[in-house]
């Protein structure tokens, strides 16, 4: 999960990571009297929505009086920005961040990340604050430290001095920028953090370290222990497809297809959007129902996918172990049923009882598209779907 | 000979007394499997299905001589009863549990390494569908049924896809030494280096068939292992080739995050050091059918 440059900030502070001076607003109005309460003569607002590169995008603004605020703002409110790494459609912005601004000396870059490989923690920082760190691995690798945290007994102060010195960090600054990385890691195993990335770390003008910005993701997994991060949530920032998914339990992520998936398995889901594909398809969405398909899951999942009108056809793939193939054909049928559907569905049964499962379907009198492998029902799918197309191109035509 | 798991294996069950436990217990008592006992803190002395209960893993321990732990306890508290594990002489834990937190997983791998190698116990998943070594014992919860005895070793990330590779293995005839789930999960207590080292000692298994899939490095260091140690024929298939970037598919571990990690990038790297790749997951079989010939 992901929360707000704000929110990050807010949490960091509490670990004495020292940021600016900020006041949050929802209201160009709001923005502009914020600038009262900060004081000082210049401020930056910036948009706050789910993603990184606002600055190229328009979303971070230097501004020099009241009044550049209020347009400034006037300009962000309701608007989607487009990041590259939002997609095209971009992120609403509903909220607006003011902070007084900062005299910056230098930027750093640093990031704590869940290391895959050596399955700790680690640290990751660099000289070349105010890049994205793809960037920086690819351009200046030379600049990067890396250093692991023995989860046993955490950061230790001589690590994090290590850090600092290979950064340069001059000699006076260090008890400081020890004190940011021992409070960020802090903060990551406190919350059960997946990310924490401040970018940039600045060494200001008048020698403080202070993070102009802040990004923390959570493990989904942990949330059960932390209610005040699950507080954070905020569902204007994700797509709603996605949003009414979560909201239902279910595995899903919207893509931009039209043939819509519904799966029992992460794996075997990908291995199925892959297979449309390959069949000159493009898939609609990842959706894994989970290993127990009642037919009520699947009633569920066949609703979530039509919520989108982009899918023009729907896959059903089920590889029944634990559960069988009569129950979820059963399942299919009761959705259809309820549905009424005017779109081709091809449904592939695997596994326990598969020959039961696939008189339910024959019986049903439902124009259920039949498939035995992975490769034939992916094939119906985008040829049933090509078809409609044809179809409908010539009723256009006949019009 | 198969890996990990056979018909002398003594099994307990923690979190016996749960819906989803107990069934699977079920299915691998009728598979064979030697279950011997179950754990559950407080109810220490009661039966389930003929299997008695324990309140500790030592305790169950002392009590059967077992020697293997499939563990079924919900989230908040699996990676405490696999710590308990490690600690009670058990040589090999699967984790079935979905949604273990990674710092939990992060302690218990630190956790772990307390004991020297030849003490150390052997964990694999959590988020994983299990082990079955076909015709000898199961250990988890996929259909026993899909799998014929013989001389292919799987190692996958996922459990459906799994089945799905199985099912057109049987369709071909072929069977499996032992079929081995790594898990979904990004932190996990065995990567595909760890197993493909087991199955290349096995005398047993004649070929190695990997199910990867996007996320994380375990395939590509993988690669780096098959190129220096392995001798026999890999196959592999990789999920994901359509998943975009930055996004969690349906795996806690399934995200594209760095370089090297999506779909298209690890089946170079498998290629490049001589593993045939199955272009589609409907051609798993058909792959290791004609690999199998190649080598015959």
């Amino acid at each position: 999960m992901d929360i707000h440059e704000y929110q990050a900030k807010e949490i960091l502070s509490r670990f004495n990571v020292e940021v600016p001076k900020g006041a949050l607003a929802y209201s160009p109005e709001q923005a502009a009297y914020r600038t009262h309460e900060l004081g000082g003569d210049k401020w930056i607002v910036k948009a706050q929505v789910h993603a990184g590169g606002r600055g190229k995008a328009g979303g971070v603004k230097l501004c020099q009086s009241q009044d550049e605020v209020y347009d400034a703002c006037n300009d962000m409110f309701g608007r989607k920005l487009v990041t590259h790494q939002t997609g095209p459609q971009g992120k609403g912005i509903y909220r607006v961040y003011v902070e007084s601004a900062v005299q910056i000396d230098h930027e750093i870059y640093l990031g704590f990340v869940l290391d895959r490989s050596s399955q700790r923690v680690m640290i990751v920082a660099s000289t070349e604050g105010g890049m994205e760190i793809e960037e920086i691995s690819a351009d200046r690798p030379e600049s990067i430290v890396r250093s692991t945290v023995e989860p046993a007994v955490g950061l230790q102060e001589f690590q994090a001095r290590e850090i600092a010195f290979n950064l340069g960090i001059e000699p006076g600054l260090v008890q400081h920028m020890v004190r940011t990385l021992q409070g960020c890691y802090r903060a990551f195993l406190e919350f059960d953090a997946t990310m924490v990335e401040i970018n940039p770390l600045v060494v200001t003008g008048d020698n403080r370290v202070v993070a102009l910005d802040a990004k923390m993701s959570f493990d989904d997994n942990a949330l059960f222990r932390h209610p005040q991060i699950s507080e954070l949530r905020d569902k204007s920032q994700e797509d709603p497809r996605e949003s009414r998914a979560a909201d239902r339990g279910l595995s899903y992520v919207g893509l931009d297809g039209n043939i819509g998936c519904i799966v029992n398995g992460a794996g075997l889901a990908m291995a199925t959007m892959d297979t449309i594909k390959l069949a000159g398809g493009a898939p609609a969405n990842f959706l894994d129902i989970g290993g127990g398909a009642s037919p009520e899951r699947v009633a569920k999942a066949f609703r979530l996918v039509l919520s989108d009108d982009n899918v023009q056809a729907v896959l059903v793939n089920i590889f029944a172990g634990i559960n069988r193939c009569d129950w979820v054909a059963e399942g299919v049928v009761l959705a259809l049923k309820s549905l009424q559907l005017d779109i081709p569905v091809v449904v592939r049964l695997a596994g326990t009882n598969v020959e039961e499962g696939q008189k339910i379907l024959a019986k049903s009198g439902l124009p259920i598209i039949r498939a035995t492998s992975l490769m034939e029902a992916a094939e119906r799918a985008v040829g049933a779907w090509q078809n409609d197309l044809v179809q409908a191109t010539k009723m256009r035509a006949a019009l | 000979m198969s890996i990990l798991l056979d018909r002398d294996s003594r099994v307990l069950v923690q979190g016996i007394t749960g819906r989803m436990a107990r069934f699977h217990t079920q299915e691998m008592l009728q598979y064979g499997t030697n279950v011997v006992g179950g754990v559950v803190p407080g109810k220490g002395g009661e039966t389930v299905d003929g299997v008695p209960v324990f309140n500790t893993v030592k305790q169950a321990v002392e009590a059967t001589g077992a020697d293997t732990s499939l563990v079924f306890v919900p989230p908040p508290f699996a990676a405490d009863s696999i710590m308990e594990t490690a600690d009670s002489g058990i040589r090999y834990c699967v984790c079935i549990t979905d949604g273990i937190p990674a710092q939990d997983m992060i302690r218990v791998k630190r956790y772990m390494y307390r004991y020297p190698r030849e003490r150390r116990m052997v964990l694999t998943g959590p988020n994983c569908a299990g082990t079955i070594s076909p015709g000898k014992a199961l250990l988890g919860i996929m259909p026993g049924h899909i799998y014929l005895p013989g001389h292919v070793g799987i190692i996958g990330r996922s459990g459906t896809l799994g089945y799905e590779a199985a099912a057109q293995l049987k369709a071909h005839g072929i069977g499996v030494s032992t079929s081995v789930g790594i898990g979904g999960d990004p932190i996990n207590g065995s990567s595909f280096k760890d197993i493909l080292e087991r199955f290349e000692q096995d005398e047993d298994t004649h070929l190695i068939a990997m199910i990867g899939e996007i996320g994380g490095p375990q395939e590509a260091e993988a690669a780096e292992y098959i190129r220096d140690h392995v001798s026999k024929p890999v196959v592999a298939y990789v999920a994901g080739l359509t998943a975009p970037k930055g996004r969690t598919m349906g795996h806690a571990g399934a995200i594209i995050s760095a370089f090297g990690e999506s779909a298209s990038e690890k089946v170079e790297i498998l290629s490049a050091v001589g593993v045939t790749v199955a272009a589609n997951p409907a051609v798993i079989g058909d792959t290791i059918a004609n690999v199998m010939k190649e080598a015959a």
